[in-house]
């Protein structure tokens, strides 16, 4: 029987470690494709979405007080940049104080929770409850309490930012394998070793997820005490653009907000990423797929 | 094969000694028993095996052995010392690894020497002396996840070992590994346990790891657990993988089994 060899195995045949190096190759070649995509793609649909906004407003004619197209909110952005950079820092600077504060309030009062049943019991129906109030709602309070400067602002948006950083890190600090806590005992080591060497490593990433949503709702807090009442922030010169119909400037003020939050959120990934390295977060998951 | 008592090792010899240990938990469900006055001694380098059904209180027994359950009734002594609170001096090794996962390898180990308070460079080149003899060689600085299953349970046994304990309690270690693993991680046990000689309770439900590892085994009843009988091992010491196709070792193995099937644990249709 005349057999006709496969044009593919003519071939010669590859080494191992040639065919390392190809599997290497490929691989390293589909994950820049795949980053490259994670980019291009989003992008893209920004880009896309935009055009259709510039277009959309010019063919059907949308007055501008209505709904500015981009191209406009980007002139308005440029010549109104030393206001917004005012403005932002004075917004940065309110956010920053009330984050700060939930994590200086917040943490202990996770900590007591933790250790303290009897507090736990007593103060965390309490703290729950409160957080079902609107807390929008007490900002005039804080105005009438506090005036029109700072302190209202960073109160507010203290009061919106703290809980998830009470609730993750109590969270984080429960749970724990009991049989970390036994390997614990059976080493030896003390209540302070065992929390210092064992319980706050392993709630780490549940902090840091209450950090990362904290931050987000200190920018909520921060806008909405400048609404309420204040003479400098983004958020009251979003309230003087409104008022003076310049809606170009709102649309700036708004993207100026967006960055801000965008910034200071990744700015608490990269601490996170400096504090937890990215083999521990993979270790995580590699430790639930063997067990 | 006639049922042999645990009068043999009563001698006073004995390290480990446990004495009418009864545990019963309390539930939603109502008073839970799960072990009834169970009593063994094993002597000083004893590899002694709790063998039984899941549910039969092994678990609880290894607990209430390190000092991290307290029994209902009953005492447990380790080198005539009583057991009141966790022991520190012993090592344990738990059914999964335990291991920190953002320590390395040598930094799982190192912990036990942190808490210990051993001399550090001298723990180090020991941890590093262990994790070679149990084929770790160049993993020292490989975090948990990078490690295969049966790795991270050497891990941990290295962790258990590098304060030279005098009792090892092993609960049901390789239970989560491949056969292959499970076989391997055997005959380094009993390469290390034969260099250190120290007294290892083992819990496990598979019998021919019992039968292979162990100088004596205790089976236990289903819950609550007692001691159904004790069984001395008398293979010839090291034991091969060969051994395992022995008409001895089949007669453990059979005796086991058969008690099983009285038991109803096992159940032939």
């Amino acid at each position: 029987m005349a057999e006709t060899e496969h044009p593919l195995a003519q071939s010669p045949p590859l080494g191992i470690a040639e065919l390392e190096a190809k599997v290497e190759g490929g691989r390293a070649q589909r994950e820049r494709q795949a980053r490259l995509r994670n980019i291009l793609y989003p992008f893209g649909v920004a880009v896309g979405l935009l055009v259709v906004w510039e277009v959309g407003t010019r063919v059907l004619g949308v007055p501008i007080f209505l709904l500015p197209p981009p191209s406009a909110i980007a002139v308005s952005f440029i010549r109104n940049l030393s206001l917004l950079l005012f403005h932002g820092w004075v917004t940065t600077a309110e956010i920053l104080l009330g984050f700060a504060l939930s994590i200086v309030v917040g943490i202990p009062l996770a900590l007591a929770i933790f250790l303290w049943p009897a507090f736990s019991r007593s103060i965390l129906p309490l703290l729950v409850s409160s957080q079902a109030m609107p807390k929008v709602a007490v900002a005039p309070l804080f105005l009438v309490w506090f005036g029109f400067g700072l302190l209202p602002k960073v109160l507010i948006a203290f009061l919106i930012a703290f809980f998830p950083v009470v609730i993750n890190t109590a969270i984080g600090l429960a749970s724990i394998e009991r049989e970390k806590i036994y390997l614990a005992r059976s080493m030896g080591f003390g209540a302070t070793a065992t929390f210092f060497k064992i319980r706050l490593p392993n709630a780490l990433p549940a902090i840091f997820g209450g950090l990362k949503i904290s931050i987000t709702l200190a920018v909520v807090g921060a806008v909405v005490g400048e609404f309420v009442g204040g003479d400098a922030g983004l958020g009251y010169l979003l309230m003087v653009a409104n008022g003076s119909m310049d809606t170009q400037l709102l649309f700036a003020g708004i993207v100026a907000l967006t960055v801000l939050g965008v910034v200071l959120f990744l700015l608490i990934e990269l601490a996170e990423r400096l504090a937890i390295p990215r083999h521990i977060i993979a270790g995580d998951k590699g430790m639930r797929e063997v067990v | 094969m006639q049922p042999t008592s645990s009068s043999s090792s009563d001698a006073e010899g004995a390290y480990l000694c446990l004495q009418g240990l009864s545990k019963v938990y309390a539930t939603d469900g109502g008073p839970v028993p799960a072990l009834d006055q169970v009593s063994v001694r094993a002597r000083r380098g004893e590899f002694l095996s709790v063998l039984g059904p899941s549910g039969c209180g092994k678990s609880t027994l290894l607990m209430i052995t390190a000092g991290l359950v307290r029994p209902s009734s009953g005492a447990v002594t380790i080198g005539g010392e009583l057991v009141t609170g966790p022991r520190t001096d012993i090592g344990i090794v738990f059914q999964n690894p335990v291991l920190l996962e953002w320590r390395t390898a040598l930094g799982n180990v190192m912990l036990q020497a942190e808490a210990k308070k051993l001399e550090r460079t001298a723990a180090n080149g020991r941890a590093r002396e262990l994790l070679g003899a149990v084929g770790l060689r160049g993993f020292e600085d490989k975090y948990p996840h990078e490690l295969s299953g049966g790795m991270r349970q050497r891990v941990s046994l290295c962790r258990a070992l590098i304060h030279n304990p005098n009792q090892l309690l092993m609960d049901e270690p390789f239970g989560a590994l491949d056969a292959l693993t499970r076989d391997q991680l055997g005959l380094d046990l009993q390469q290390i346990w034969s260099e250190r000689r120290m007294t290892v309770l083992f819990v496990t439900h598979s019998v021919p790891e019992a039968v292979f590892l162990s100088d004596r085994i205790m089976v236990m009843t289903p819950r609550p657990g007692r001691v159904d009988r004790m069984i001395d091992i008398e293979l010839p010491r090291p034991r091969t993988l060969a051994m395992r196709e022995m008409p001895e070792f089949a007669r453990y193995i059979h005796e086991i089994l058969d008690l099983f099937l009285a038991r109803g644990i096992l159940r032939e249709h």
